[in-house]
């Protein structure tokens, strides 16, 4: 079996010059792919369909400047999109048709939203005179996605669309980002109108992406901060989002505060930080979740206090100040009362917070941390990482995958054990790495978003890490490797259940395995079909050497890695305790 | 503890935005009690009025995020000492009942209502107030063949409110946004940004 081949698209041989000077003619299709490549937009993600079919014609004449990723089903496709934004740091764009198309979008919206990951998303719409009629493949998909969309419109007039859709890419990438939806009526996409050029947006009345920072909280924080015995700083997305990783840094260090992250804000500071003592929340690090409860001040810095993290609210860090900094006004004060709600982009509040604290060392206080991983290392951590057993588990895997990349791969996780397992164990050196769905949970994001992460990372090597529930959820996504020739790395780390679930049920349910086994078809075998170079791994003694080959094949591979069927993540804040009552086992 | 509260928002007049904010309410199982939608002092600046019986921190949060929509300008959210407000109602009525049974003119007197049609088989009144004085006079139209009756959601005027434009001054002053300049636009809905 030979390693995959890119499959060459079918390309335009003549595609037409189309003018944008002011005053050329367009039709709104054209002006829609004009909008993207003035953003800055070479990437699409996408799935052509009758509603949307003037925008893929125009696209025809337009595949050098505009790379087109036709994917197998959109929710791919937004997937990707996503993986992309996440990698890149830009705005992901996907196409979709009409009805099932842009309804296959909404999974896809929901994480963004909730992840604050910058979408553009465009759905073609029936013709505007059949609107409300239940025409063929009409669905009211403004609507639809009105509570998952940052902002959406629906487009019935050409005219509309150079200023809608710089409104859209203003709206997505400022501020805390998140998904727009753009609707266009594919009579909008046909029409012919006179082309008055793109105008970049970057005000709109009504919208105010980022509070102007308050000399005076600054101070107030500082000062907690200067008083403090005991600081302990937690982060999210919001510094990798901000682009102030080298702010957060300087911050941490001058002040000498140890820090934990949040899923999300993972990668954001290398993992071997001396100050990086781990990971937040329900499976997160002993340390970090028992101080959360100890700490006398506590300062989270772009992250919303999820419940995954905080465990039961009315006994979370109760005896601490909370210093809470955020773009997003409506964060401060929404979970976690502050004491000093710090708004405003972390880019700026955060190099003058170091500029007000002082340089400090809290030696014993980081000592405290220190213990608890050893305690967290001799109950859970050793045997995870170097098992005794004879099966292997999730943490071994992860081990020896750090071991050959040094932390330099971006890796893209699904959702359940496997996830946790790589969040707490694989070893970042830079930002924009770690790619998960962390708020809603999105089983089958992973393989898409890999793909788009490459795109969006063509330098970098990625390593989607997938349980095999997620991995079958999106499959098809196997068909854009093979056809685009993409060099993804995918892990499925198969322990033949829904492990998270089953993991519940052994733990409250008292062992009732209700449909959480699940079968598996021969991955490598799949993969082949695909034209993809695969093998599975069942012994401890193959599995450097597996990673070895996949990490140095040129092109995509699959590994399939069989691990203990009914291992458990630990530590865990069961769900209703507070994080000081984390399991170690 | 939960109490009557009143939110005012101020929004762009667009289509869509309706839902938007509803959702608001309805993602949480809030009962919104009424809800009017009407144009503002601001030219091209829509306002909505919401009544909800909520405790005030639900109502701080919930007004957080209605102003976290993009379309949104504003929201705020008053207790009913706050505030002025009314409600407007209309009555039905055979005419030939309340000719014969009622004083119509002691009727119209007492509960400050006031005919505006008057035929030979009906008469429709009219009154506003708030939702006890209104609901009185259907206890006292009942008797008498009430053939319908309709009121009016909650419009309401902030007591403490110097107009939109003032109060938005004063949050920009409490809360500066980086736009604050946007205020000066405000009457000028051609030449900024709007869609």
């Amino acid at each position: 079996m030979s390693t995959i081949e890119k499959i060459e698209t079918t390309v335009n041989p003549e595609p037409k010059i189309i003018s944008s000077e002011k005053g050329s003619e367009l039709t709104g299709s054209q002006a829609v792919l004009e909008a993207l490549i003035v953003e800055g937009v070479d990437t699409v993600f996408g799935y052509p369909g009758g509603a949307i079919m003037p925008i893929y014609d125009a696209l025809y004449d337009y595949h050098d400047k505009l790379k087109h990723i036709l994917v197998r089903h959109e929710q791919g496709g937004i997937h990707a999109a996503q993986g992309f934004a996440r990698s890149s740091g830009k705005t992901g764009v996907v196409f979709a048709t009409s009805g099932p198309g842009a309804t296959n979008l909404v999974t896809g919206l929901a994480d963004a939203m909730i992840d604050s990951t910058p979408l553009v998303a465009i759905t073609g719409q029936v013709f505007a005179h059949l609107l409300g009629t239940d025409a063929f493949q009409e669905t009211d998909v403004v609507n639809i996605t009105t509570p998952v969309t940052k902002w959406n419109y629906q487009v019935t007039d050409a005219t509309e669309i150079p200023a809608v859709l710089a409104k859209a890419f203003y709206i997505a990438g400022s501020g805390r980002p998140g998904p727009v939806l753009i609707d266009i009526t594919k009579n909008a996409q046909m029409q012919k109108f006179s082309y008055e050029g793109y105008k970049k947006c970057n005000h709109v009345r009504s919208y105010r992406p980022k509070p102007i920072v308050r000399k005076e909280y600054i101070e107030e924080a500082a000062k907690l901060i200067n008083e403090a015995e005991k600081p302990f700083v937690i982060f999210g997305q919001g510094v990798i989002l901000g682009r102030a990783e080298k702010e957060f840094k300087v911050f941490i260090e001058k002040a000498g505060i140890p820090s934990a992250w949040t899923i999300l804000g993972l990668s954001a500071l290398p993992t071997d930080h001396p100050l990086n003592v781990g990971m937040l929340g329900m499976h997160g690090n002993y340390g970090p979740n028992v101080m959360t409860n100890e700490c006398d001040v506590l300062i989270a810095v772009g992250m919303r206090f999820d419940d995954r993290v905080t465990g039961r609210l009315d006994k979370y860090a109760k005896q601490a100040k909370v210093i809470h900094l955020d773009i997003d006004p409506s964060e401060i004060d929404k979970n976690v009362k502050a004491t000093v709600g710090v708004w405003g982009d972390c880019k700026e509040t955060l190099p003058l917070l170091t500029k007000a604290v002082e340089a400090k060392v809290y030696p014993q206080w980081l000592e405290k941390f220190r213990a608890c991983d050893a305690e967290e290392n001799k109950e859970v951590i050793f045997e995870e990482l170097h098992p005794s057993t004879e099966k292997l588990t999730m943490g071994e895997v992860i081990r020896n995958l750090n071991e050959l990349t040094d932390g330099n791969a971006i890796i893209v996780t699904d959702v359940g054990q496997h996830q946790m397992v790589a969040c707490r164990y694989a070893k970042f050196n830079q930002s924009k790495s770690n790619i998960t769905s962390g708020g809603l949970g999105t089983m089958g994001f992973a393989l898409p978003a890999a793909i788009g992460a490459k795109f969006g990372a063509q330098d970098r090597t990625v390593v989607a890490i997938i349980g095999d529930g997620g991995i079958q959820m999106t499959i098809q996504e196997l068909g854009t490797i093979m056809q685009t020739g993409i060099n993804v790395k995918i892990m499925i780390l198969n322990n033949e259940f829904l492990g998270m679930v089953r993991q519940w049920q052994q733990l409250f349910n008292d062992r009732r395995y209700s449909f959480v086994d699940i079968a598996s078809p021969d991955y490598v075998m799949v993969a082949k079909g695909y034209g993809i170079e695969g093998q599975k791994v069942t012994q401890r003694d193959n599995l450097k050497q597996a990673l070895q080959t996949m990490l140095e094949h040129k092109g995509s591979y699959l590994l399939e890695v069989m691990v203990g069927k009914e291992n458990n993540v630990f530590p865990m804040v069961p769900q209703g305790c507070s994080v000081s009552e984390v399991r170690l086992k | 503890m939960r109490q009557e509260f009143t939110i005012t928002v101020y929004t762009e007049n667009h289509i869509g935005l309706l839902v938007r904010i509803a959702t608001m309410f309805s993602r949480r199982k809030i009962n919104i009690e009424s809800l009017n939608t009407s144009p503002s002092e601001a030219e091209g600046i829509h306002r909505f009025t919401i009544v909800i019986n909520e405790t005030e921190e639900v109502v701080r949060k919930l007004a957080r995020q209605i102003e976290k929509q993009v379309e949104v300008l504003k929201a705020y959210y008053n207790t009913n000492d706050e505030i002025v407000w009314q409600e407007l109602a209309l009555y039905k009525v055979p005419t030939d009942e309340i000719a014969e049974k009622v004083k119509v003119e002691r009727l119209l007197r007492e509960y400050g209502a006031r005919a505006v049609v008057i035929r030979k088989d009906y008469t429709i009144f009219e009154t506003s107030g708030h939702r006890e004085e209104t609901e009185k006079l259907v206890e006292v139209l009942a008797p008498y063949g009430l053939i319908e009756f309709v009121r009016s959601a909650r419009v309401a005027i902030i007591k403490d409110s110097k107009g939109f434009h003032e109060k938005l001054k004063e949050f920009d002053d409490a809360e500066p946004g980086e736009e604050q300049i946007e205020n000066e636009f405000l009457d000028k809905q051609d030449e900024v940004f709007t869609m």
